[in-house]
């Protein structure tokens, strides 16, 4: 395998974009991660993109051809592809791209994540998006993709005495982290008491506990290490890239309060890194819920298992910390357009690894981890970047 | 949706039919081919085998923003049920106070309307709990 990357990144505001499309979106933030490569677009080998499920938001399918299309690329007739793997689908089209240039078969390669939610009501919505959870056995029943992850916060909080207010504090956090991040859907502080006094969702998480519903994109270049110093002066290299998959039901699992398939990924993604998560200094991870995130922290070995709740209520998250978690907001005050979620969560590690993250920075930050979830765990990718100059 | 959709799970939906491992005897529900131990060894051995009902509630959730199709439901309690048998269920608990239902306490399932699909649609029925009383 050969060594990989990063030279180019780009994205869009996330948010409710009513005046743009799937495509405006998809196409703004590639070209921007094209311009910041300094590629003319010749050079490019392939695309990925990742992305939900555009046939339900905006009736339409074959993404990739249409992105391809869209930023000019059809002319050099290059392969698109189209990579889908629920809330996850941005971290693994990463991961295609990733491999397809480690393994030789491509030097310079664009892989995109774009996601148009508000083109319906919020209640469709909320149901396109359960459907990364189990249709037959789960969303059928009446088990919203909120209600599944209630239904985790409620056992987190029996077996390791989580409280609510532990909870809590995650939106709290990533809100004042978001106030910083000039490109997050939402740039306001928010008290602790707003989190707990929010209408009900799905007992016990409230409005404030969920991320919410977003248009956007995101898109970097990838390219063999060796050929990198050509179009950039700080590339940033992918140290690792992790995989897992576990049931698509959450009922089907043993232990519902830790999300197997993220410390499976992370442990791969550590082993090929030759590092421990001692080394990570930042990382930017899946806070669809805000329970998501205490997991998150647990399951990639940040914090024993249980203590996740105690650690963010303590600051040990938070910006200025040893480890600083959802620089950028994170999906709660950044923003969760699905497909462009994983891609989002590079482009953050970039901009920090690179010292361009402004008030937000991180002080030397030199190894960044990114943590993207489909489903209620069925799917969790982890990729591990360092800076290398 | 086409009736066929929903009338081949009907078994599973209505009467709880899961299957057993006639290699190793583990239950599963809903139904697989292959069981995730055994492998190769399940292929041709996975019986159905019907669950008896009872169970108690592993985890829920009160669920205020509902689907469409439930929404003159809610609030409604949403639960992952563990059944005796070991298997766990993802369903609504009925005909209890959303103040009551905890951790640990003991439900039978009950065949319910489920959901609907507009006025002239399917009408689905499938498996609710209700709380055991003494
Ligand atoms: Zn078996």
């Amino acid at each position: 395998m050969r060594d990989v990357a990063i030279i180019g990144i780009g994205d869009t505001k996330f948010g409710e974009l009513w005046g743009m499309s799937l495509r405006d979106l998809g196409i703004t933030a590639g070209l921007a991660a094209i311009n910041d490569a300094n590629l003319s677009g010749d050079e490019i080998d392939a695309l990925y993109v990742g992305n939900m499920s555009a046939g339900k938001y905006v009736d339409q399918e074959h993404i990739g051809a249409l992105i391809a299309d869209y930023s000019g690329m059809s002319k050099n007739y290059i392969p698109a592809t189209r990579i889908e793997a629920a809330g996850a689908s941005g971290g693994l089209a990463f991961r295609q791209g990733y491999m397809s240039v480690a393994s030789g078969a491509t030097d310079i390669v664009v892989v995109g994540g774009a996601e148009k939610m508000t083109d319906v009501g919020d209640v469709i919505s909320t149901e396109i998006q359960a459907m990364a959870a189990d249709q037959q056995w789960e969303t059928f029943f009446g088990a919203t993709f909120p209600a599944l992850h209630a239904m985790i916060a409620r056992r987190h909080m029996h077996d390791y005495n989580t409280t609510r207010d532990q909870i809590a504090q995650v939106a709290v956090k990533n809100h004042k982290h978001g106030s910083l991040n000039p490109k997050a859907q939402f740039q306001k502080e928010i008290k602790l008491e707003t989190v707990l006094k929010a209408a009900p969702v799905a007992d016990p998480l409230k409005m404030f506990d969920c991320a919410p519903v977003s248009d956007g994109a995101a898109a970097v270049v990838l390219c063999d290490m060796d050929k990198a110093k050509k179009y950039t002066d700080t590339p940033i290299k992918v140290l690792a890239s992790g995989q897992a998959s576990d049931t698509l039901a959450l009922a089907h699992r043993k232990n519902i309060c830790e999300f197997k398939a993220t410390s499976v990924a992370a442990c791969r993604a550590f082993k090929q890194a030759k590092l421990t998560p001692n080394d990570i200094q930042l990382a930017e991870v899946h806070d669809n819920f805000t329970i998501s995130e205490i997991l998150a922290i647990e399951d990639l070995g940040f914090f024993p298992k249980g203590e996740g709740g105690k650690a963010t209520e303590n600051g040990e998250t938070e910006l200025g910390s040893k480890l600083a978690i959802n620089t950028s907001g994170g999906l709660k005050a950044r923003g969760d357009p699905m497909g462009a979620t994983g891609i989002a969560q590079i482009v953050e590690l970039v901009t920090q690894l690179r010292g361009e993250a402004g008030k937000r920075q991180v002080t030397n930050a030199k190894v960044g981890l990114a943590q993207n979830v489909g489903g209620t765990g069925a799917t969790s990718v982890v990729h591990i970047l360092e800076r290398v100059n | 949706m086409t009736v066929a959709r929903f009338w081949r799970e009907n078994s599973s939906r209505y009467n709880l039919v899961g299957v057993k491992c006639g290699n190793c005897g583990k239950v599963f529900f809903p139904p697989r081919t292959i069981c995730p131990e055994c492998r190769r060894l399940s292929i041709g051995k996975m019986e159905p085998y019907k669950l008896r009902g009872e169970g108690e509630v592993f985890t829920f959730s009160i669920v205020h923003d509902a689907p469409s199709q439930l929404e003159l439901q809610k609030p409604y309690i949403m639960a992952i049920i563990e059944m005796t048998e070991g298997v766990r269920i993802t369903a609504q608990i009925i005909d209890c106070d959303p103040a009551e239902v905890h951790i640990g306490m003991k439900v039978r399932a009950t065949m319910r309307k489920i959901r609907e699909e507009g006025a002239s649609g399917i009408i689905h029925y499938g498996y609710k709990f209700i709380p055991v009383t003494k």
